[in-house]
This record gives C-alpha cells, structure tokens and sequence, in this order.
C-alpha cells in the first residue's frame, strides 16, 4: 500500500493495531497491578498498594520448595540440551553426514509433536523406570524437549559463519578440537548462550510434561501454579505471575544484548 | 579416503537421547492403541462409536478452525504497519510483540481469565460505564477459549506475515498503480498473493498449535469446549486407559503430521527460528 | 627430481560424473612461483585443494618434500595457504592471526612476538597488530593473510585466487608485493588464477588447466609465442587464427595455403600434408606491407585503424571474410588510403599450427 492517499485505511490498520496491543499487553498489565493489591481478592483496580502477596510467596514453603525444584530442573537441563544440541548442530552442518536433513527433521520432532503426547509418554515409560515424582525423570523430559531450539538457533548461526575460516584454521596447522575452541565456538558464541537462555526460559514455564511427572514433593513453579489455579484465585498467584513475567523480560533483554542486530526471531 | 567425517559422532548424544527419551516413549504411548487391553483395533472402533470422543475431536478440529482466521485477521494489521512504518515503530511493534511471546502460556492463559471474569476487569468496565447491568459470561466459554487462544498465538502468525511482507519488493505495488489498479484491487490481486508464503505458515503454525492445546481450554473454556488433549489427560489420569489415549493420541498426531506435511508442500520448511 | 618441493603423479578427482581432475602429473621446484591458470571448472582450484588436504583425490599421488600426504590432513601438512576471501579470523585481532599458526605449534611466547613482527614488516603493515580485521581495508587483509601463511616457514604456500576480491590497482599493487615476497623469502608458491595478464606478470612457470587436464606448462615466454595447443594459444594473450591446408613440412616448419594466400607456421606436433589446420600468430608479430610488394603471405584489406597511443591496431578483412588483428609500434609509419589493400607476413617461427 502507497504512503499517500490511503487515509481510511491507515486509520482502520492503526486502530486494530492499537486494539492488538492493548490485547496483547492489558492481561499482563493487570496481572503485574494486581499483584500489588492489598485485597486477597482478585479485583481491578486494587484498592491499596501492598507488598504482601509477594511476602507470602517468599515465605509459603509451598512456593519456595516449588522455586527451589525449578531451579534445579532448568540449570541442568538447559545446560545439557545446550551442549548436546550444539554439538549435534555441529555435526549435522559441518560434517558430511549422509541423510543429514532427516536427522535434523526428527531433532525437531519434539517441538512438532504435540506436549500433551510427549508428556503422556513420558509418564507411561516412567511408571515402569519408577522414574515419576523424580528430579531425574523431569530434567531428562526437559532436556529432550528444548534441544530443538538450540539446535535451531546454533545451526542457524552455523550455516551462517564462513566454512573457509575453518579450512584456514586446517590449513594454518590446527586440529579440529582447536580450530572448534579457538575459531568456531567463540564466533557461535551469542547463539550458544542465547539457546542457553530459551531452554531455561522454556523450562521454567513448562507445565504439560511438568504436570504429569512430578509429584507432591517434586514440583516445579508451573505445577504449583497449575494446582493453585484449579483451586482458589487468590492474588498470590499473580505475584508469581509477575515474577516469570519479569523473569522473561530479564531474559529477554540478555538476549537482546547479546545479539543486538537481531531484534526478530525470524531466520 | 575416509567416507564419512568424524564429527559425525558429535552428534550421536543428541540422537540417542532423543531416540531413548523420545521416539520409544512416544512409540510406545501410539502402540498401546493397538495393544491395550488386548491387541486389535478396538479402541479406534470406540473413538469411531462412542459419541463423546467423536463429538471432541470434532470440537477440537471446528476450534481450530475458528481460531485461525480470527488470528490471521488481527494479525494482519500488525504485520502490516511492521513491514511498512517506520523503523522506530517497528522496533516498538516487535518489542511489543515479543514480550508476550516470551512470558509463558500459563500466566498469559491466567491474566486473560482475570481479564474476563465476571467480575473481572472487561466486566466492571463495562458495568461501570453503564453500557451493560449484567455482566457477561465471557470466560469458561467460546469466547474465553477464543480470546486466550487468539492472546498466545498471534506472535506466531505475525512474524512470519512480517518476514513475507518486508521481502515485497514495492515497485510491485507501484506497477500495479500506474498501471491503472485502484488500490483495493492492488492489494486483493498482488499484494495478499505475495504474503501467502507467510501467511499459510503462520496460519498452519497456529492451526496446528491449537490442536494439541491443553492449558487453554482446560483454563479458559468451558465443558463443551473440551479438545483432544484434554481428553486423553483425562483418559490416562482418570481411567487409566491407556488405549484409548493411544488411540487419541495416534489420531492428533496423524492430524498435525498431515498439516505439517501440507505446510511442507506448499511452502517449503524454512527455518523459523523461534 | 631432489629439489622438487611439490610433486603430482597420477591424480584424479571426480564430482559424481564430472571429472574434475583427470590424470594429473606435476612437479614444483623449490623456490619456483607456479601457476595454475585456466577458466572455471577447469580442475585448477581442485587440484590446489588436493594439495592442501582440503579434498582429497580418487588416485594418484601428492608428495611434498619428498613424502607422500594421502595420509596427512591439512594441519599436518606442511604448506601455507591465502584465499580469496582472505579467511582473517574475525574474532583476533591481526597479531593474534598472525600468531595463530604459531600458537598452534607451540612456539614460546617470545618467539612469537619476534616472528609476527618480523611477518608483519615483511608485508609492511608494521603497525596494524592491534586491530581488528574488519578495520582494515581488502588489500591489508590481504597482506596480513599472506604474513600469517608465511610466519612459520611453510615449505609450500598455496594462493586461491588471492587477488580476485580486489580492485584493479590494488590487484596490481598487490602482485608487485607477493612478487616481492616472493623474491625475499625464496618460497615455493603454487598460485592459482584464472586472469591471464597475472599470470604472465608473475610466474616462474604456467601450468595451463583446461577441462580438468593439463594443456601446457611453461615459462611465460614459451607459452605466449609458442603455445603447444590451441586453447593455450587463445587462452594466453590476444591471437589471431587462420585456417588453411598444408602444402609440405619440412624441418618442423609448414607452408599453408588458405584462401587469401600462401603462409608459413612451425608445428610442435607431427603434421601430415594434405591435413586441413589452424594457423595462431599474435597481433603484434605480423608484418603489415602495401599489397603491391612482392612475397608471400595474406592479401586483405584495412577496414580499421584505431590509435592506440604506443601502438596502432588495424584490422584487416581477408578474401574470405577472416577478420585479423595486427597490432604495430607508433614508430610504423600509419597508411594513409581509404581502405588500403595490404599483405601481411610473419616470421614462421612466430606462428604456430595446429591440426583440427
């Protein structure tokens, strides 16, 4: 559409727009604000300013445990898919590997294949291995489900840096354990740390594989949420809301600082 | 000569895990629909008899036929001023875009049921204003699933739009200008055909997302609008029926496989990044 | 052959049905500049590949220094290598590129510094150790590429087209250099272009690819005035050719008769009497003289002359229509008619024929 002479419709595109991004943004706005209500119902507008919800967050043994297991699960997990994937994406670009396309398609399985499929399969295969309500049995479920990502994100960088650095490494008398160390990782870098970051991020929200493997005791954040929202709302919830809202933002914008020309997720 | 590289084996640890912790779980949950209780077909026929499992399935197809034109829709305008306004607006724009996108589906599924309720913020808006004396049930309903649904997905049909659309050459437009097209036939007959790459992507992505959609409706809708996932949930958590979630399962993901091998078809998997 | 740094025997290489490298045997004195020229697909960078150790060949042998490398990857080889896109590691800085084959060769710290200096002034970018690669423009990206192939000795270095992403005067300049260079530090190169000019500018020795063979190789001179095959013969310079039938042979010389008269050529091949072949002389060692003047030769007339400020280039038609291209010193003195008829002779040594 040409700039000029296109006013009605400039008018319609803008206020849909507005109406999108007031779509997009109110929920978590709200959500944000009502975590700050001095009222243990869930009204907007709050009528007072407190604290207390966050209070009662941080010191409920319910939620810190929950925050604890979090933790636990999505620094390994993430870490382990960071390296396995990069690994793989390693192999898959740079090596010759025949039937390289079909392998990378099954690594994308897991994003492909719906979560509630993954996680019923999960928890069936985990009866027998006695590996439901496990730390274990919920890092492994983590960690297959986001080395798609990292092998998105590192073999989309990969494709990207110039082969022939590597042949010059080859060629200048480095092994290819050093020209990996000294030459490749250190230009892939920010796509490492960025797929890092989306597994942790990723595995913190979890809550389809979460929901059906863990237990009473071992239970991440989205679970415990899960189980709070079946019951009661009370404003508690919106404070951890908040909490993995500002989380995302805080990973968001590491993100952002680490690749700062790419501002869209879109390859 | 050595035939293959040895870095091939890099790869190996992605691949076992996922075939161990992956493809046998996921062949063993689709092999039940042919094993449990006894071996034989039984549970598709149930799936084929039973009124229930139809009437969901059937739901769940209809739901994600309703939800992806409704986000197509609202995305379109988005995507649009993107492609087309100025710089700073864009990066407005993907910010405003991605900042929903990274926050997880759970919170965003629960600040929009806060949003709806009947006491909820759209309610005592509009009760406030005196436009309406009841409030309206806008949650655990259509409406709700649609709107919760319609929140978590439009980054997924935007961007893709956005990347066709910014690849438009213009002079495409201005030929189709001087060359005597009003504006609304200039953007029916040249410019929507050049976004449908991304459109069809975007609109796959969130046809197939909806499918295998469990937090959302379990949330945000109501009983009639009960879909596939929450169903085979049900059926293994409830019932311990393992067989007809095999089979449900089975059925969703041949469902999904098909768009996906359409998508693949028609456009050609590029590589989204996120 | 000892002093043979690099030696081909036997090599092949093909890309499913394309032979890329068919039957290759060559051999690289120490200290010799060699040239692959040839145009694209002709198997030159292949083979400098296979050198490297960045592909390897289906048969045949690769010995340097006298061993042979089928075994070797390129890391344990003992050449050094410049490509075309110059290949600096982004990342380093141009002292730590430099210093990268070093490092990688566990030479002491002390010692690295000493010798990156000292490749540095060899390429005259003494001052540019801190930045960055992209700081710099392509002809110093070049040099610093060249200083780090050569910082640690290699027995052979290897260029791909090394000039090719470069303008005009900075590819000239930039010949001068790795002439210098060269010269300096008496290091065998093995150097791969398709341009013709720096070819001759440079080498010690032309190795002419085509389609995968070797046509020629030669020095320079040899191959300009006395290509052994056609293609080497319109590769190399500018040449003129003419088609005719052979009278007789004698002493490796041949008389021709065409269709505008009668001319001489010598043969680098066994020619019968009687075959039809195609006779190549260069612009610049035809003779031209006004028709009427007794001899043999070609009868044809001038349609152009163009002034070319050291030279004259005129071309004239032949009887059948042949168009050919004599280029003259100023010194000649011009021809003044409107479309002058002339004859045109050459030396016999100067021109060379080929069978079809």
């Amino acid at each position: 559409m040409s700039a000029d002479g296109m006013t009605p419709w400039r008018l319609l595109r803008g206020t849909l727009v507005i109406m999108v991004a007031v779509f997009l943004l109110a929920p978590l706005a709200v959500v944000v604000i009502i975590s700050f209500s001095s009222a243990p119902f869930l009204q907007f507008p709050p009528p007072g300013f407190s604290l207390r919800w966050y209070g009662v967050l941080f010191s409920t043994p319910a939620w810190t445990n929950a925050l604890w297991v979090s933790v636990q699960l999505m620094v390994p997990s993430s870490i382990v898919a960071t390296i396995l994937g990069t690994a793989a994406s390693y192999g898959l670009v740079r090596g010759r590997v025949p039937g390289a396309r079909l392998i990378t398609a099954c690594l994308m399985l897991p994003i492909i294949v719906p979560g509630m499929i993954t996680a019923a399969a999960l928890f069936g295969i985990y009866r027998g291995l006695g590996l439901n309500g496990t730390l274990t049995g919920l890092i492994i479920g983590h960690t297959v489900l986001h080395i798609p990502y990292v092998v998105a994100v590192v073999s989309s960088a990969l494709r990207v840096q110039d082969v022939q650095l590597e042949q010059a490494a080859a060629t200048l008398g480095a092994p290819p354990w050093a020209t990996f160390r000294h030459v490749t990782l250190p230009l892939i870098m920010p796509a490492v740390m960025s797929s890092l970051l989306i597994a942790m991020i990723l595995s913190f929200d979890e809550l389809i594989v979460s929901l059906f493997v863990s237990s009473a005791r071992v239970r991440p954040v989205a679970v415990q949420m899960w189980s709070n929202l079946l019951g009661d709302f009370d404003p508690t919830i919106a404070a951890i809301a908040s909490v993995c809202f500002l989380f995302a933002l805080l990973v968001m914008a590491a993100d952002l600082a680490l690749r700062p020309g790419r501002t869209q997720g879109i390859g | 000569m050595r035939a293959v590289d040895g870095r091939v084996w890099l790869i190996l640890p992605a691949v076992s895990l996922l075939a161990v912790a992956f493809l046998v779980p996921v062949g063993w949950l689709l092999s039940r629909a042919f094993t449990f209780p006894e071996p034989g077909l039984q549970n598709f026929a149930l799936l084929w008899e039973r009124p229930v499992y139809m009437r969901v399935m059937m739901n769940t197809l209809v739901i994600s036929a309703i939800v992806t034109p409704v986000t197509v829709l609202l995305a379109f305008p988005v995507a649009h001023l993107m492609a087309h306004g100025s710089a700073r607006l864009r990066r407005w724009l993907i910010f405003l875009v991605l900042v929903p996108f990274w926050t997880s589906l759970l919170v965003r599924a629960f600040a929009t049921a806060i949003l709806l309720q009947r006491h909820g913020v759209i309610n005592s808006f509009l009760i406030g204003f005196g436009l309406i004396e009841e409030p309206l049930p806008l949650l655990y309903n259509m409406t709700g699933l649609l709107a919760g649904c319609v929140q978590v997905l439009l980054p997924f049909v935007i961007f893709p739009l956005y990347s066709s659309m910014a690849r438009i050459d213009p002079g495409y437009m201005r030929a189709a200008a001087t060359l005597g097209a009003p504006p609304v036939r200039a953007f029916l007959r040249v410019y929507l055909p050049l976004t449908l790459p991304g459109l069809v992507t975007g609109a796959t992505l969130v046809f197939i997302s909806t499918l295998g959609y469990y937090i959302i409706p379990a949330l945000l809708g109501g009983a009639r609008q009960q879909m596939i996932a929450q169903l085979i949930q049900d059926q293994i958590a409830a019932f311990g029926n393992w067989g007809v979630a095999g089979a449900l399962s089975l059925v969703l993901l041949a469902i999904t496989g098909a768009m996906v091998a359409l998508l693949h078809v028609t456009v050609g998997l590029k590589e989204i990044a996120r | 052959m000892a002093s043979a740094v690099l030696e081909l025997a036997g090599v092949r290489k093909r890309y499913d049905s394309l032979v890329a490298v068919d039957d290759l045997d060559l051999a690289l004195e120490t200290g010799e500049f060699l040239t692959l020229l040839g145009p694209s697909g002709s198997g030159k960078t292949t083979t400098l590949m296979m050198v490297a150790g960045l592909q390897q060949p289906d048969a045949g042998r690769i010995m340097l220094n006298g061993g042979s490398v089928a075994s070797l990857p390129p890391y344990r080889r003992d050449i050094g290598m410049v490509f075309q896109n110059y290949a600096l590691f982004p990342h380093m800085t141009v002292r730590r590129n430099v210093a990268f084959p070093l490092e990688m060769r566990g030479t002491p710290t002390a010692e690295i510094a000493r010798l990156v200096d000292e490749a540095l002034a060899l390429v005259k970018l003494p001052d540019h150790g801190e930045r960055l690669p992209k700081q710099l423009s392509g002809g110093q990206q070049q040099r610093v590429a060249l200083a780090r192939a050569m910082v640690y000795r290699p027995a052979l270095l290897l260029m791909d087209e090394p000039l090719g992403a470069l303008d005009r005067k900075l590819r000239e300049q930039l010949q001068l250099e790795i002439k210098r260079v060269h010269r300096e530090r008496g290091i065998s190169v093995l150097y791969v272009t398709h341009d013709q000019e720096e070819a001759l500018t440079m080498s010690d020795r032309i190795a002419v690819f085509n389609k995968g063979r070797i046509e020629q190789i030669g020095t320079p001179e040899e191959l300009y005035d006395r290509p052994a095959t056609r293609f080497v013969a319109s590769f190399i310079g500018d040449t003129n050719l003419v088609e005719g039938r052979v009278l007789g042979v004698a002493g490796g010389i041949c008389e021709i008769e065409t269709a505008a008269g009668r001319i001489a050529a010598s043969t680098r091949t066994p020619i019968e009497a009687g075959a039809t072949v195609f006779v190549a002389v260069r612009p610049e060692r035809v003779v031209l003289a006004p028709v009427r003047a007794a001899g043999a030769g070609l009868e044809g007339t001038i349609v152009e002359q163009v002034f070319l400020g050291t030279s004259r280039k005129y071309v004239v038609r032949l009887a059948d229509g042949t168009e050919l291209v004599v280029l003259r010193p100023i010194s000649d003195p011009p021809f003044e008619q409107a479309a002058p008829a002339v004859r045109l002779s050459w030396a016999a040594d100067k021109a060379t024929a080929f069978s079809l």
